[in-house]
């Protein structure tokens, strides 16, 4: 309470007991529709979403309840619990790499190297393809016949293997690869930002203090790139938890069901498989999960900004 | 004066047919894209535009597991095409349950449909609670092995006679570097495959008990895993295809990369469209040689309830023209598939369809398991069977159990 009430004090000079609702009409009455569609689309739908989850609905919505049994049915589904497992894997180690890599790109690149606009522009340039252009050029590189491998072993290494993607085992690395080949260049970018927001002088002082290098960028750099951080960390996981038409692009889930993600679930059982209430319930396992996530991080992140 | 009124006489002799046919774009949607595919559609195309309407195509690429969704919710987004192609079976069924689909009923009792289309299970398939729905139009079956001629000629092996020796040939064709069995990474392509091992090796009984009585304890039983067996080799012979769709895995068959594949007769359009001769060329065994059964699915369009008239009368005009026999044998020719009518004449059929026709003369068929099982049950054993293929540390047990759990819960 004390942050409202200390802005309505420092405009009280001007306005006389102003009804807190009455303030900006103006922009409060441009929001409506934008108000109007958050409610109606986003929590309406989701709603709508979650109360047919409990529904055996196939091919249309209908509302007879059969209590949990979508849910249970998806949890002792195999394919439900490998996709799980890959999110999970893809997850954290994309979340690891990019932030590592970026940051190394980014601090290699603050050295004041010579064509530094040229190398940003490199390495931010896949950003600007799509996930599916990426998919495909990825599945080309990675194709045993035609790409990678091909071309090492026609360099004579003759039993050099490199397939991922048609690995079971290890085909979600071959996903990450190309997610990590889109998606650092924009992490460099905006940890290259948070780098130029440090001021010179502390640099200047740490070196005076004959503080290596390497111990200025982790013990006094990165914690003052906090708010950066924090950014980047919520661009990379609202990527990750839709992380859908990547592998659609380069393996369609295969071999088998080796690279399938949730969002693939849910959209196969609602389309494909004409089960509506098992693809709901599906997704909001998915909403719940990024709740999960995001609910603890956001109270943290801006519950603690009230007390301060 | 006179040659006046013979000019307006012609004019409207030649307005009036067309002035009561009234040129209708009616727009069908299908995912016949494959070269064989598109070329057979042409013929429909052809005759319906013959008739002073004209057919909008609304290809949609990918394979029916793409194209389903995309059309479905067309209609139940409240945008329905003029007509559409579905597997005829229980995929459009809740459709029809909803009301969304168009009764053909009485133009089916007027024109007889009862009596041309055979065998009768595929009018069954179109029909719900006593009333038709569809117009089935082709007759696809799943039980075909397709044999390239030159992969075993090239490894001094004879063509194999059927699937058991077809296993023992294998090692041959591996050690020259080929692919023995050519499988795309389609799940729906592996899920069928089993299928046509269980009716193939097992038996039609064995095939009745699974898919239509949905029997657990068989599906667990010793008899399915004799095809899982059977499942384990195919998949050993498969390693290395890695291509997705199942025209390129054809194409492997075509150019002597591959010894064989297992897939529905639809291959021989692709074969027919290369310039390969049946016999000479390539081989097929149906019932993999060694229980000439066929399941005789299909395709039948679907006719969405519309509001405009005109558009209304041109879906019975396609309706009749496509069960019209010219249409039937110039289409089924071009597809590979089997014409749903039993009075055409199909002189330019070649070895393998002959050898499709017979079985269907004697009455060797039975129900293909989309009209068994629903979508959902269906979707459920493509992912096992998916995943069975993609990983060789599955031991054929552990994906019977699963298989027997889907078949206990299967509607």
């Amino acid at each position: 309470m004390t942050l409202p009430i200390s802005i309505s004090a420092a405009q009280g000079a001007q306005v006389k007991r102003p009804s807190r609702y009455l303030r900006n009409l103006n922009s409060k009455i441009a929001s409506i529709p934008m108000v109007l569609t958050a409610v109606v689309v986003f929590l309406g739908g989701t709603i709508w979403t979650i109360l047919y989850s409990f529904t055996n609905s196939r091919l249309l919505p209908r509302l007879s309840f059969v209590g949990i049994d979508q849910y249970e049915r998806l949890w002792s589904t195999a394919r439900w619990m490998v996709s799980i497992q890959n999110l999970a894997t893809y997850g954290i180690l994309s979340l690891i790499f990019s932030l590592t890599i970026g940051f190394l790109l980014a601090a290699l690149m603050d050295q004041k190297i010579r064509f530094e606009n040229t190398f940003r522009t490199i390495f931010l340039y896949p950003f600007a393809l799509s996930f599916i252009v990426t998919g495909l050029v990825w599945q080309w590189i990675l194709n045993p016949e035609f790409g990678v491998q091909a071309v090492v072993r026609s360099m004579g290494w003759t039993s050099f293997a490199f397939d991922p993607l048609y690995d079971s085992d290890i085909v979600i690395y071959g996903i990450l690869i190309a997610a990590l080949w889109q998606g650092t260049g924009l992490v460099m970018c905006l940890m290259l930002a948070g780098l130029r927001g440090i001021d010179e002088d502390i640099w200047k002082a740490s070196r005076v203090d004959g503080i290596p290098m390497w111990r200025t960028y982790i013990f006094i750099v990165i914690p003052m790139m906090r708010p950066v951080f924090v950014t980047t960390l919520v661009i990379i996981a609202s990527g990750i938890v839709r992380i859908y038409d990547l592998v659609v692009a380069q393996t369609s889930g295969g071999p088998g069901i080796a690279s399938d993600v949730p969002a693939k679930y849910v959209y196969d059982y609602m389309f494909f498989a004409q089960n509506l209430g098992q693809g709901f319930a599906a997704s909001t396992m998915m909403l719940l999960t990024v709740a999960i996530i995001v609910v603890p991080w956001a109270y943290l992140e801006f519950g603690g900004r009230k007390r301060g | 004066m006179n040659i006046r009124a013979v000019a307006a006489v012609l004019a409207a002799a030649v307005a009036m047919p067309l002035g009561a046919a009234q040129a209708t774009d009616l727009e069908v949607t299908h995912w016949w894209t494959s070269g064989g595919e598109a070329a057979a559609v042409g013929e429909f195309a052809k005759a319906f535009n013959a008739t002073g309407n004209k057919w909008v195509d609304g290809a949609i690429a990918g394979s029916g597991g793409t194209a389903r969704p995309i059309m479905i919710s067309r209609i139940t987004g409240g945008d329905p095409m003029g007509a559409t192609q579905f597997n005829h079976g229980r995929q459009a069924e809740e459709l029809v349950q909803e009301g969304l689909m168009r009764d053909f009923t009485d133009l089916a009792q007027q024109q007889k449909w009862a009596e041309i289309v055979k065998p009768t299970s595929l009018l069954k398939s179109c029909t719900f609670e006593g009333k038709i729905y569809c117009v089935p139009i082709n007759i696809h079956s799943w039980q075909w092995l397709w044999l390239s001629n030159e992969a075993f000629t090239k490894v001094g092996v004879a063509v194999p006679k059927n699937w058991d020796e077809f296993v023992a040939a294998a090692p041959a064709l591996q050690k020259a570097g080929l692919v023995p069995l050519a499988i795309g990474g389609q799940p729906w392509q592996v899920n069928n495959l089993f299928s046509v091992l269980v009716i193939s090796i097992g038996g039609k009984d064995l095939y009745q008990k699974v898919y239509a009585d949905k029997d657990a304890a068989v599906a667990g039983g010793p008899e399915i895993a004799k095809i899982f067996k059977a499942a384990d080799d195919a998949r050993r012979m498969s390693k290395g295809s890695n291509v997705q769709d199942w025209n390129q895995a054809t194409n492997m068959v075509i150019t002597g990369k591959a010894g064989g594949q297992i897939m529905g007769d639809w291959a021989q359009g692709e074969f027919q469209l290369a310039g390969k001769k049946a016999g000479v060329d390539y081989s097929c065994l149906p019932g993999l040689g060694l229980n000439e059964v066929l399941t005789t699915g299909g395709d039948a369009i679907y006719f969405p309830l519309l509001e405009d008239e005109a558009k209304s009368k041109a879906q019975e005009v396609l309706a009749s023209t496509l069960l019209d026999p010219k249409t039937q044998v110039a289409f089924n020719l071009k597809k590979g598939s089997l014409p749903v009518r039993g009075d055409v004449d199909l002189e330019a059929a070649n070895d393998c369809m002959r050898k499709g026709l017979d079985i269907l003369a004697k009455g060797n068929v039975t129900t293909s398991t989309d009209q068994l099982i629903s979508q959902d049950t269906q979707k459920q054993l493509e992912d096992l069977m998916a995943q069975f293929f993609a990983s060789p540390s599955m031991t054929p047990e552990a994906a019977q159990k699963r298989f027997a759990e889907v078949i206990a819960s299967a509607d």
